[in-house]
């Protein structure tokens, strides 16, 4: 069999989020509108953000002994616990139903343990050197969230982790789909986790003026596309995906959820921080993504969109998308799911591929929570607030952008035999 | 400062470190082979153990022949009566 024949298949899916820490709980509130966002107790008086989409309801003893708790930053949690009920869901099983080696994993965090390195660091200063803990480092990289679901469940397979801020998730899932594709595994984990709710990133974050200062109405602060955006609001949690390759997926009688049928990266080559003004960076990964998968726009009928509720993103995605797709932008529908999350930075491309995979299943999408005041330069579909259904829908893009000018796409589709 | 308290104390900085039950940590166990610790761990409880009763930096080499509960305890009182001596 020719490696680009290989097809690869969704087959689990595990979410750890501000809107709930089970697959159908976190669903069913995206679509009933429900914000996970509220005051947060680690950012008060000073901070310009004081609100986040934390993770409030995960039962780490579920999954973590004490022990294990406290040699992991909390990103690695996540990771498990997203990873642990992908995996039930998909009953694969190393060791058991696939060999260790052909089982890898490639879960991404854009930052790691932040709140570690912030803690670790006022130690040095305030106790000397010799304080410092010897599980910094492991708790700290942002590989070692990958690397502990490995261990926990024997995954012998390609491991490593892919570092490109926001989109840290998405392109780990694109690189995922090649490793299966190329015949280097025939199962991995893919995804990201992050802890978004640190106060030195969220004071940091601040400080760029990337966040929004809307304090007084939490759940209503993010508000992708709408005229009256200032900033993203901080979330956290992870999304994980069992990708499979599709022969080995039918071979175990497998329940197929959908497709990855295409993958684009691209690079801005602009600035830091600020996306290239006129899209053309995402649009390269959308074109790549949809040539890949061998459709043309007119296939999309929904788009994930990054949506941060910066004022540059939205506007700045928005004409991506023109670009792309063509007058068919202003046919397809297009939703943040941010809304209602917040940013989960390294870990939304693999939360919200999750949602993604969702839609395809149910046949809806959630909508864009908080649109109320049109923005001339954000005028595509947005479903504002309110999920729609969509009877007909096959094809959904996924994308995201991270600081550094990184952008990745990936299109789900329908399986159909 | 008594012998049983001294245990006591090292004895609980054990049993949060480590995740093990109290009946586990007795005078003869094992750190790496009865308790399930690792090369971190045992950096982690030396450096508790030196916060935990206010001792100088405990010598690598000190550290290495640390194998027990016991071990721990007996270095921790001898180090604490030669601080006493000192004062």
């Amino acid at each position: 069999m020719q490696v680009s024949e290989r097809r690869v298949v969704v087959t689990g899916l595990g979410v750890v989020s501000p809107v709930g820490c089970r697959l159908d709980e976190a669903w069913k509130n995206l679509l009933a509108g429900v914000s996970g966002i509220a005051r947060l107790e680690e950012c008060g008086e000073g901070f310009r953000c004081q609100i986040g989409g934390k993770v409030r309801t995960l039962d780490v003893n579920v999954y973590l002994s004490p022990k294990e708790q406290q040699r992991l930053d909390s990103f690695c949690w996540y990771a498990v616990a997203a990873s642990d009920q992908a995996l039930e869901q998909s009953g694969l099983k190393a060791g058991e139903n696939i060999p260790c080696e052909r089982f890898g994993s490639l879960i991404s965090s854009g930052i790691g343990g932040l709140n570690t390195i912030a803690a670790q660091g006022l130690r040095l200063d305030q106790a000397g050197p010799r304080q410092v803990s010897p599980m910094t480092i492991p708790m700290m990289i942002a590989d070692m969230g990958t690397g502990y679901v490995a261990i926990r469940h024997h995954l012998q397979g390609p491991n490593f982790g892919i570092v490109s801020a926001c989109a840290s998730g998405l392109h780990s899932i694109g690189e995922a789909w090649w490793v299966i594709k190329r015949g280097d595994a025939d199962a991995m984990l893919a995804g990201g986790a992050e802890e978004g709710i640190s106060s030195l990133g969220i004071a940091a974050f601040c400080s760029m003026r990337a966040m929004t200062s809307n304090n007084d109405e939490p759940e209503s602060a993010s508000r992708p596309f709408d005229a009256t955006r200032d900033g993203f609001v901080p979330g956290a949690g992870a999304g994980v995906l069992v990708l499979e390759e599709l022969e080995h997926a039918k071979a175990r009688g497998a329940e197929i959820l959908a497709e990855v049928t295409g993958y684009g990266a691209s690079g801005d080559a602009y600035h830091i921080t600020a996306p290239s003004s006129d899209g053309s960076g995402a649009a390269r990964a959308i074109k790549t993504a949809l040539a890949r998968a061998g459709l043309s726009a007119e296939a999309i009928g929904y788009v994930n969109a990054h949506g941060t509720s910066t004022p540059m993103n939205d506007k700045v995605e928005t004409k991506a998308l023109k670009l792309a797709l063509g007058d068919y932008a202003y046919k397809t529908t297009v939703s943040s799911t941010k809304s209602m999350t917040g940013h989960m930075l390294g870990a939304a491309g693999g939360f919200e591929s999750v949602v993604c995979v969702q839609a395809i299943r149910d046949r809806i999408a959630p909508g864009t929570m908080n649109l109320h005041h049109p923005d001339p330069e954000c005028d595509l579909d947005y479903l504002p607030n309110a999920a729609r259904e969509l009877p007909e829908l096959r094809n959904v893009l996924k994308l995201n952008m991270g600081f550094g000018g990184h952008n990745a796409a990936v299109i789900y589709s329908r399986y159909e035999g | 400062m008594d012998a049983a308290s001294v245990a006591d104390r090292v004895k609980s900085i054990i049993v949060e470190q480590l995740g093990v039950r109290e009946d586990q940590v007795v005078t003869d166990a094992r750190f790496i082979e009865d308790l399930n610790a690792d090369s971190l761990d045992t950096v982690e409880l030396v450096m508790k153990f030196e916060s935990e009763f206010g001792l100088p930096t405990i010598p690598d080499d000190v550290v290495e022949n640390m194998q027990t509960v016991g071990k721990a305890v007996e270095y921790i009182e001898k180090a604490l009566a030669e601080k006493g001596g000192e004062a």
